[in-house]
């Protein structure tokens, strides 16, 4: 699994941080997304998946497979 | 706004009438006016204002999609705006509401300047503040008179004070911020009330931001105020950016208090699931549904489109307004099956209680934090609260963009 996040369509919820904080976090200056772990492990991908289905901004693109 | 064709009113189907009130008669239910609406499709138009007829998007999905595409406009001055109210009888009024009423890249640059102050860290670390104020507002109420109006108690209280202090507004100053926000949102008051409430709310905050860049304060109003020593904002925008968020961060979740604790009220069997409560997700999903279910944000968010947009089988044209109605996306059934029936246990979180894409309420992390300390709080704290009144003796506002109670007198 590969992640990318859109900063410009972040739109600061937090949602991805609350779902799956080992790998998104938030800047503190406006809150807009950090990706800790661009190609987080296995246990992982089932948090970030729901964080990408939950986020308001449709902000956070996976790529799954190979 | 160009009539096609099909928009004749003498057509065999003419599009049906926009907006109607909501049902006094069912206060939490959806009404036939609006499942006559859902019935017409996905994506569907109507007749409004001064024979304007813009679209409405009644399914989840649908606008999901929209609220997240940058072909729609939020920009309130844009021709084709469908306004909220009459204005042949209201006027357009002064509806300078900072960023809300923009779009990007100008909208992200000022939302930003204030998004730092609602990040998941920040509530966490809030946490305890808010419940302390939750309880102090509840001790207060249980030893004054019964029946007492929660909303004078409680609900308009604690976010007001939440949102002052993350502010920097003296919470002294609550009666006359509370009493031109509410008419703000009024949508019945007139234009000239309206705007002199605006006015009266601007020139408060533009003075409190000059006042703060000699006497600082650890709060967002010091901050827009070195911005605008900076030349990063003008004074009017930083005062602007304050009205939002005060008016946003108190009468929004006000409503959202009164509102759910009636819903749980009417619900004894699962109000007892939220008191035992101990796994705060059970707190959390509860809420999720409690903002789903009644949907507070009354008569639509409100785009125009910027290109044509196909979306449901139609067109949307270019200049074209589109309103897009959470009160039912929100009854859904293909995104909350049943959906009409109050479920705390179900995941509610996809709702767009609190809209989607880049103008999702910047305040939710702060509203969501808000309600779960307070439901559990107020019902484990006043175990025989209940209402002092019959249901149907409730004022409810229907004459509000913002649905909740004027008052709800409560008794223990």
């Amino acid at each position: 699994m590969k992640i990318n996040v859109d900063e410009e369509r972040c739109c600061g919820a937090g949602q991805c941080v609350m779902l799956a904080p080992e790998v998104f976090d938030q800047r503190d200056e406006d809150g807009i997304v950090m990706l800790l772990d661009a190609e987080p492990p296995a246990e992982q991908h089932g948090p970030v998946r729901e964080a990408a289905e939950m986020c308001p901004a449709a902000a956070i693109r996976l790529s799954e497979g190979t | 706004m160009t009539t096609r064709p099909e928009a004749d009113a003498n057509s065999a189907h003419p599009f049906p009438d926009f907006p109607h009130p909501r049902s006094s008669a069912c206060p939490f239910g959806v009404s036939p006016e609006m499942r006559a609406l859902r019935d017409r499709g996905a994506v569907s138009r109507v007749r409004s204002w001064g024979g304007s007829t813009p679209w409405v998007v009644t399914s989840h999905a649908e606008q999901k999609a929209l609220l997240a595409d940058p072909r729609l406009s939020a920009d309130f001055s844009h021709p084709g705006f469908p306004s909220p109210v009459d204005p042949e009888k209201a006027g357009r009024g002064r509806r300078d509401m900072s960023f809300v009423g923009m779009d990007d890249p100008e909208h992200a640059r000022l939302r930003r300047m204030v998004s730092g102050v609602f990040t998941v860290k920040r509530m966490r670390a809030l946490r305890p503040v808010v419940q302390k104020m939750t309880d102090d507002f509840i001790d207060s109420m249980l030893a004054g008179p019964r029946p007492a109006d929660l909303v004078q108690a409680l609900a308009l209280p604690l976010p007001s004070l939440v949102i002052s202090r993350l502010l920097g507004v003296p919470y002294e100053d609550h009666e006359f911020f509370q009493t031109n926000s509410r008419t703000i949102v009024s949508s019945v008051a007139t234009a000239e009330a309206r705007s002199t409430a605006h006015t009266n709310l601007a020139g408060y905050l533009d003075d409190l931001v000059a006042r703060k860049t000699t006497d600082p304060g650890d709060d967002l109003l010091t901050q827009l105020g070195e911005r605008v020593g900076a030349g990063e904002l003008t004074r009017q925008q930083a005062a602007s950016m304050g009205v939002l968020l005060l008016l946003g961060g108190h009468e929004t979740t006000a409503n959202m208090i009164t509102l759910g604790t009636l819903l749980l009220l009417e619900h004894p069997g699962q109000l007892a699931a939220i008191r035992e409560a101990d796994d705060p997700k059970v707190i959390a999903d509860a809420v999720e549904e409690l903002l789903r279910y009644p949907s507070i944000v009354h008569l639509g968010r409100r785009r125009t489109a910027l290109e044509d947009i196909d979306i449901a089988g139609e067109t949307i044209r270019a200049g074209e307004g589109v309103i897009l109605l959470s009160e039912l996306a929100n009854r859904d059934p293909s995104a909350f099956p049943d959906p009409d029936t109050l479920d705390l246990t179900r995941d509610a979180r996809s709702h767009l209680a609190f809209g989607a894409g880049t103008h999702h309420c910047v305040g939710q992390p702060l509203a969501r934090m808000e309600l779960q300390i307070l439901y559990p709080t107020l019902f484990c704290r006043v175990p025989t609260l209940r209402t002092a009144v019959e249901t149907d003796q409730v004022p409810f506002k229907h004459d509000a963009v913002i649905y909740g109670v004027h008052e709800l007198p409560v008794t223990w």
